[in-house]
């Protein structure tokens, strides 16, 4: 006889409720297998978001039995709770269908705080040397393997209590570009992070970090662009 | 918050450290010696040294604990933008004038 897993999946809007499927378990059996599982074998109008697979897209995050997870990354070994599991969507933004969430707030905020690259040269131009041991470069790398997956977005008790607040992760990507030398919006980026919302707003809690499936810390990010803001403003440059 | 009030929390904090310890090691020493009222007044009216002491220590924490709450309005109550400016300048310089007159109290002679 098949072991079973008890699944409990999030059906419908914010409103919506869980419901329980037998779902077989398997060996080396991820969360985002159980959810395909249940949608191919059980309930085709299941709705969830996933793309690669592999832990690279950052598509696949959802809530899974209270902590927010990379469902595909996440083997149900390593989860299931007395032969339960718990699977939601992620919190902090809002619920489609299902175990599917609306990602429009969290890359508007990435906008908001100029996670985007802005060139300080033309293609005519020599490429740029990059020294892999300059301190720039460091920092940088410590903070640029961002998959967007929302995880630390929806972890963040900062995120739930200030709507305003641009999250980690928009915060994070900025502070690689406050690192990045080829780029000229810094002026315009540390402002946007040192107004309301930006990297004042954060307490400080980790809980970014301590999820982070990527084992980043935005929280040191986030430490690094208030002293470069802090800098900034002493110095009169904001 | 913003890197101004960022800035100026953290500023008061570092000033209100030190003073804060000076406060407590004041409190033992006048409980541990028996110091009446009247010994404590003698020694803080017309001191110029003592008013600016605790006015800085008033002036830093009402700063301080104003941006504090704030940040906690912000995050707990439904007030935005100048309702939050409102709540902040109104607890602010309550707190500064009590203080302050507190202050004026003992120093005053």
């Amino acid at each position: 006889m098949t072991n079973t897993i008890e699944v409990s999946l999030w059906r419908g809007k914010a409103d919506g409720r869980y419901q329980t499927f037998s779902v077989p378990q398997r060996e080396n059996q991820t969360v985002l297998d159980v959810v395909t599982w249940v949608q191919r074998n059980a309930d085709p109008t299941l709705s969830y978001r996933f793309a690669c697979r592999v832990g690279m897209c950052g598509s696949c995050a959802m809530t899974v039995n209270g902590r927010p997870r990379w469902t595909c990354r996440t083997h149900t070994s390593k989860v299931v709770e007395n032969g339960r599991l718990e699977i939601g969507p992620l919190a902090n933004l809002p619920v489609i269908k299902d175990l599917t969430c609306d990602m429009q707030a969290f890359f508007e905020k990435w906008q908001k705080a100029k996670g985007v690259f802005a060139p300080s040269k033309t293609k005519n131009d020599p490429i740029e040397k990059i020294l892999p041991g300059s301190p720039p470069r460091q920092a940088a790398d410590a903070a640029i393997e961002c998959i967007n997956c929302a995880v630390c977005f929806a972890a963040c008790d900062t995120v739930r209590w200030n709507e305003d607040y641009v999250g980690p992760a928009a915060l994070n990507r900025a502070w690689t570009l406050v690192n990045d030398v080829r780029d000229a919006g810094n002026r315009d980026r540390l402002s946007a992070v040192a107004a309301g919302g930006g990297c004042h707003a954060c307490h400080s809690h980790q809980s970014c970090q301590e999820h982070c499936p990527k084992a980043l810390n935005p929280t040191a990010s986030i430490a690094g662009l208030k002293r470069r803001t802090m800098q900034a403003y002493i110095r009169r440059e904001l | 918050m913003n890197v101004r009030l960022y800035v100026l929390q953290r500023g008061t904090a570092l000033i209100m450290a030190p003073l804060v310890l000076v406060h407590i090691a004041i409190i033992f020493y006048a409980t541990s010696r028996g110091l009446s009222a009247a010994d404590i007044l003698g020694r803080t009216r017309g001191s110029f040294g003592w008013a600016a002491y605790y006015s800085l220590f008033v002036l830093a924490a009402a700063t301080h604990g104003a941006i504090g709450l704030r940040v906690i309005a912000s995050e707990w109550t439904a007030l935005r933008g100048r309702q939050l400016d409102a709540l902040m300048w109104i607890f602010g310089l309550a707190l500064a004038v009590l203080g302050l007159r507190a202050v004026a109290a003992v120093v005053l002679p």
